[in-house]
């Protein structure tokens, strides 16, 4: 077992997706998880000029919470995110690191212009987390496409994939971090 | 990753390695070359606009240093103007920043799809080309090579060619090798053995059915000429088509154009044509047994193979090949011929040709111990009467002719002698002399 921070970032307007994906990370992976505020200023990695959050300053934010000593953290935003090079991310981690971070702007069906579904925008949440974390568990895209680390370009390649990890990618998930 | 700005660098090359690819960035020009010089690489993403020397410059040095690789351009500006400029230069594309995260996965696809295209196609081109180089033609003789000077010379033109020459003298050989230095050979060489089938059966091998045309024909199938589309069609025993097909195949090699069995839409093909007959065309013409119009459509230009016996200098080196290639092929370590051998078989008249030879060796590989063929291993027929060939001199001549004499009579030296009018101290004497053995 091991300890996993889960810092909702916006998000205060949907306080049973916190709680239920909560209870299904804790099915999914060896982990007790801690919600808790972010100690940061969030507004700090708006980018005006895009009008989107940079993920990558999240992640750097989250990595720069000196008092933070839990092994994984994974934030859960309700803004848009943007890496530099690319439109928009649907979440970005820490390659074999620490920090993780999801948005849930784009996995709503209302970003697509369909009616709200609560069920499909947490299975698309729960599935998004996983996939982040396992990043930072080193796992690389996987090719099985039934596997939570087959890399998803499109909000419909998420609804394809399971929430597990295959076989092979199980293997590389730490049951314990010290 | 080849961008100024750190930020775009480190993006994609998180992005990337989630995929699993490995990446590296520079800021500049120079660190980019230096990194291309230091290790290979496979795709570069440049951004056209650069402190120094700009994306567009390093594009081209870049495909000096590697023209395999697949270079893409990151522009902050839709700028039409210099991005078609850069895929002039080669770019295999261009991305404007920022990029669309599926846009950037089928780019990627895309790259892949290309290389591995490109590779696979490379690949069978070499295949092919294996393929369509035949066997080797093994010969120093004069006559084998004034052939081969023929074969150069016609090869890259579209001349129809009529081979003549006794069976088993490798005509086929000499038509796969002027298809294969031909302009054709990415294309087939399709062979039409005219002899080996009747003739309504040969109207349908060539021109192909449709279904029904026949009891039996179930489906429609695709004649030879057809298959030949592009490359070269090798009419095989040409003198042996009945006089029918000979008026048919004369109206396609006139018109390029011909109707399957049974069916009334006209097929339009384009092929080259190279025929072989060991026949006497001139005097089947004058017998009326072979068209004289097909007869002059055919015989455009000619190539004789000389028959083995009139080029005995190459049967040691063709005995040779035969040797290493069926002692490969056979497993068995044979290195080369007791010199008793190798005189039996440069004596011999070999009337099968270079086939005969073949299968002679052959044989003796099965029969004989390694790694020596001696005299015994090789077939019994060539303890006939060896041939005397016009360029023996006068002492060759007698060795071989008392030779046969003693081969015919058993080795019975008074019955010999009075068939040699000598008596039998001379005919021992001619026997020591020529080293002549039982």
């Amino acid at each position: 077992m091991w300890h996993l921070d889960l810092v909702p970032i916006y998000l205060s307007d949907r306080p049973r997706l916190l709680t239920e994906l909560t209870v299904a990370l804790e099915r999914a992976l060896p982990v007790t998880v801690h919600v808790r505020t972010p100690w940061f200023d969030p507004e700090l990695s708006f980018d005006p000029t895009r009008g989107q959050y940079s993920s990558t300053r999240v992640l750097r934010y989250l990595l720069d919470e000196r008092s933070s000593s839990s092994p994984r953290v994974l934030a859960v935003v309700g803004v848009d995110l943007f890496a530099p090079v690319l439109t928009y991310v649907f979440g970005e981690a820490q390659l074999d690191g620490r920090a993780a971070v999801v948005s849930i702007h784009r996995l709503r069906p209302e970003a697509y212009g369909l009616p709200a579904d609560d069920r499909l925008l947490f299975g698309r949440l729960l599935k998004e987390s996983v996939h982040e974390l396992g990043h930072t568990f080193g796992l690389l895209h996987c090719t099985d496409g039934s596997c939570v680390m087959h890399a998803s370009t499109y909000v419909e390649d998420i609804d394809l994939k399971s929430a597990e990890f295959c076989m092979d990618c199980r293997g590389s998930v730490p049951t314990t971090i010290t | 990753m080849v961008d100024y700005e750190f930020s775009v660098r480190d993006s994609l090359e998180r992005w990337f390695e989630k995929d699993g690819y490995r990446t590296a960035g520079a800021a500049d020009a120079k660190e980019a070359l230096q990194q291309l010089q230091d290790a290979a690489w496979d795709i570069v993403f440049l951004d056209i606009k650069m402190p120094g020397m700009d994306g567009l410059e390093l594009q081209r040095r870049i495909r000096q240093i590697d023209p395999e690789l697949t270079v893409i351009m990151i522009t902050a500006f839709a700028s039409v103007e210099t991005a078609v400029e850069s895929l002039k230069e080669g770019a295999f594309d261009y991305v404007t920043k920022p990029i669309d995260p599926d846009e950037l996965s089928h780019l990627v696809k895309r790259v892949i799809e290309h290389r591995r295209l490109r590779t696979e196609n490379i690949q069978l081109r070499e295949k092919v080309e294996q393929l369509a180089t035949p066997t080797e033609i093994v010969g120093e003789s004069r006559s084998i090579q004034e052939v081969l000077d023929l074969v150069r010379s016609v090869a890259a033109t579209d001349v129809t060619v009529l081979i003549r020459g006794e069976s088993g003298t490798g005509k086929e050989l000499i038509a796969q090798t002027i298809h294969a230095n031909s302009n054709r050979r990415y294309f087939p060489i399709v062979p039409v053995n005219c002899g080996a089938l009747p003739e309504t059966l040969l109207e349908s091998e060539l021109f192909g059915h449709e279904k029904g045309a026949f009891t039996g024909a179930q489906y429609r199938r695709k004649g030879r000429l057809e298959m030949a589309n592009g490359g070269t069609l090798f009419l095989d025993e040409v003198g042996t088509i009945s006089p029918k097909t000979q008026i048919d195949l004369l109206r396609v090699l006139e018109s390029k154009e011909f109707t399957r069995l049974g069916g009334s839409k006209p097929v339009r093909v384009e092929f080259r044509v190279i025929c072989a007959t060991n026949q006497n065309l001139e005097k089947m013409v004058e017998e009326g047994q072979f068209r004289e119009d097909l007869y002059f459509r055919l015989n455009v230009f000619t190539i004789s193979i000389p028959p083995l016996r009139e080029r005995r200098d190459d049967i040691p080196l063709l005995a040779k090949h035969f040797l290493d290639v069926y002692s490969l092929q056979m497993n068995r370590p044979f290195t080369d011929f007791d010199p008793g051998a190798m005189d039996k078989l440069v004596r011999y008249s070999w009337p099968g040709n270079i086939r005969e030879l073949a299968n002679a060796v052959e044989r003796s590989l099965v029969v004989g111990k390694p790694p020596t063929v001696m005299a015994h291993d090789l077939p019994v027929q060539l303890e006939r009467e060896t041939d005397i060939s016009s360029g023996d001199s006068l002492m060759e001549v007698e060795r071989i002719h008392i030779g046969n004499i003693l081969k015919r009579t058993g080795w019975n030296i008074t019955r010999a002698a009075e068939i040699l009018k000598i008596d039998r101290v001379t005919l021992y004497n001619k026997i020591k002399k020529y080293d002549l053995r039982r």
